[in-house]
């Protein structure tokens, strides 16, 4: 089995994760999990990085420097949207009375 | 040191670096997934989302060594500034306008996505893999849709721009010949090596954002950030197998599986079919319906003694609610009524505010316990019981006319306020809602309309009822 046929794999497996993860969820949770998953995918600042680590020319460099901005605007933000809207049902069992 | 002294040395350290990264990719990974499941419970989601960011932190860090990788320097500037203007941004924003600060994280998510691609075709990357440049190729299309569309959500809801669907004559067509010169500049990418290409295709692709989202309505937003949120995580995915990065295919494609869920619950929630929220405004063609009765007008003092002579009230937040800021006015006319012996529920509609769950976050900003949130199936039995339903800026969603055939709404769940024995609507003014469709409930008999800003009309119902 070569990688890709491995990655293939990888990809199945966690599309399946997410739908699972996901399927059983309460709807009050809809708009914190959205920004959750928001935040997750913020990972790509990862890859960006990866990406200007290897830029040679001002162009790719330029472009790659823009990336790892995005990248971890969405990581950054991701968390403190998802943070200040959790933060609020911490608090709440018994806030209410 | 003699130049070839450390031949033999390098590699190796470099593969223990190698593993030990992807060793931490790998923990990522898990706890990601961990993270989100925590974040499905209202338990444990915020220690869900803290172990998510811990793993975010871990993976950012160890990159910086990654074997061969140039350039720290200016990854660091450029994450200190993507970081902090973030962050600060973030905390800044009022509790309301956190759907638009989703689909602009989750925009520039997709951003990051297409430069990694940009970066990558320009490079000449894949010259031997064709599979993986196809998948690069895909990510940088739905990445870059993503970017340009979320920006257009923003804008639209933010009131840079008309929250109305945008139309133009000839827009599908237009809108068509984009989208397929798009994937026509993709093949054209996918089987050359120069430049011209790319960038057309870039151009067009982030055109097509633009064009696909004028057209949705401020009512369709939630399913439509919903929708950017997968593709993003969709984007990510494929990105990650373009660079062989194992941390970017499991969190890009967990996001992208779970982000599609989200989105056709939403539209379901709605009874909206994706493809009409994608293809057409809301409300178009709508018919015009005869609308019987009048609309009765109350004043706060009568609206005040109707509520305290209730012995079961139930309160129907909207949209206007969040616009007012008037959670917390909310709260304390409910305190009020319980500290009066009267029995208070809050009725919750998938879709009230701009997202699912909106309505529920302002509450518990506001420090509504959870428990007297109720769901559209547990709640809607209840209103035949209740004394007063009062309707706080909700329209569409508490419109009896979705139960009619032909009706723009026709099919899509509500609460069923006309049921409940009197019914009080707090609305700053005679509007429709979103689907532009007129209210029945607000002409029947036992509704009687409060007109006003809802946190000031609710301010002034405290007093009022205070006094009673």
């Amino acid at each position: 089995m070569d990688s890709t046929w491995a990655a293939l794999y990888i990809f199945l497996l966690a599309a399946f994760t997410g739908y699972e993860v996901i399927s059983r969820v309460p709807v009050i949770l809809h708009t914190p999990l959205m920004s959750g998953s928001n935040f997750i995918h913020g990972i790509v600042v990862v890859g960006a990085m990866v990406v200007l680590g290897h830029a040679e020319t001002p162009l790719e460099q330029a472009i790659g420097f823009f990336g790892v901005i995005l990248g971890a605007a969405n990581a950054a933000g991701g968390y403190a949207v998802t943070e200040r809207m959790l933060e609020m049902f911490e608090r709440k069992p018994k806030g209410g009375q | 040191m003699a130049p070839g002294g450390l031949s033999g040395y390098r590699p190796m350290l470099f593969v223990a670096m190698e593993n030990f990264v992807e060793l931490i990719y790998f923990l990522t990974a898990l706890l990601f997934i961990l993270g989100l499941k925590r974040m499905s419970s209202p338990n444990t989601a915020r220690s869900g989302v803290i172990w998510a960011g811990i793993a975010m932190v871990a993976a950012t860090l160890v990159t910086f060594f990654l074997p061969n990788l140039h350039n720290q320097g200016l990854m660091i500037v450029a994450i200190v500034i993507g970081t902090v203007v973030a962050w600060i941004a973030a905390k800044r924003v009022q509790m309301t306008d956190m759907p638009q600060m989703v689909a602009i994280y989750n925009g520039m998510g997709g951003g990051a996505a297409g430069a990694i691609a940009a970066v990558e075709l320009l490079r000449g990357e894949f010259a031997e893999a064709l599979g993986l440049k196809l998948l690069a190729i895909l990510g940088a299309l739905i990445g870059s849709v993503s970017f340009t569309g979320s920006l257009i959500a923003f804008a639209k809801l933010q009131g840079l721009m008309s929250s109305r669907p945008i139309q133009f004559p000839a827009q599908k067509l237009v809108n068509a010949a984009v989208g397929v010169g798009a994937i026509l500049l993709a093949i054209w990418v996918l089987f050359s090596q120069s430049g011209l290409p790319i960038l057309a295709f870039f151009l067009l692709a982030l055109g097509f954002g633009v064009l696909m989202t004028l057209p949705i309505g401020g009512g369709d937003m939630p399913v439509v950030i919903s929708l950017y949120n997968a593709f993003t995580g969709l984007a990510v995915g494929f990105e990650g197998f373009a660079i062989g990065n194992a941390a970017l295919i499991v969190a890009g494609t967990v996001v992208g599986a779970a982000g599609t869920l989200l989105t056709l619950l939403m539209a379901k929630a709605m009874n909206r079919s994706l493809w009409s929220v994608l293809v057409g405004g809301f409300g178009v063609e709508q018919e015009a319906g005869e609308v019987k009765g009048s609309l009765k007008p109350i004043d706060l003092e009568d609206a005040a003694v109707m509520l305290a002579y209730a012995s079961k009230v139930i309160f129907v937040p909207g949209y206007g609610m969040a616009v007012a800021q008037a959670q917390h006015k909310l709260r304390e006319v409910a305190d009020v009524l319980e500290a009066k012996g009267i029995e208070v529920k809050y009725a919750i509609h998938p879709v009230a505010g701009r997202m699912p769950g909106h309505m529920n976050v302002l509450l518990a900003e506001a420090g509504v316990a959870y428990d007297k949130l109720y769901d559209l199936e547990d709640i809607n039995p209840e209103f035949p019981q209740a004394d007063v339903a009062v309707v706080i800026g909700a329209n569409d969603v508490v419109n009896p006319a979705a139960h009619r055939k032909g009706s723009p709404l026709y099919g899509m769940p509500i609460l069923d306020v006309d049921k409940a024995k009197n019914a009080i609507v707090i609305k700053r003014g005679q509007g429709k809602g979103f689907a532009g469709v007129e209210n029945e409930l607000f002409f029947a008999d036992n509704t009687r309309m409060l007109y006003g800003d809802a946190q000031s009309v609710l301010g002034q119902l405290v007093q009022s009822l205070k006094k009673l």
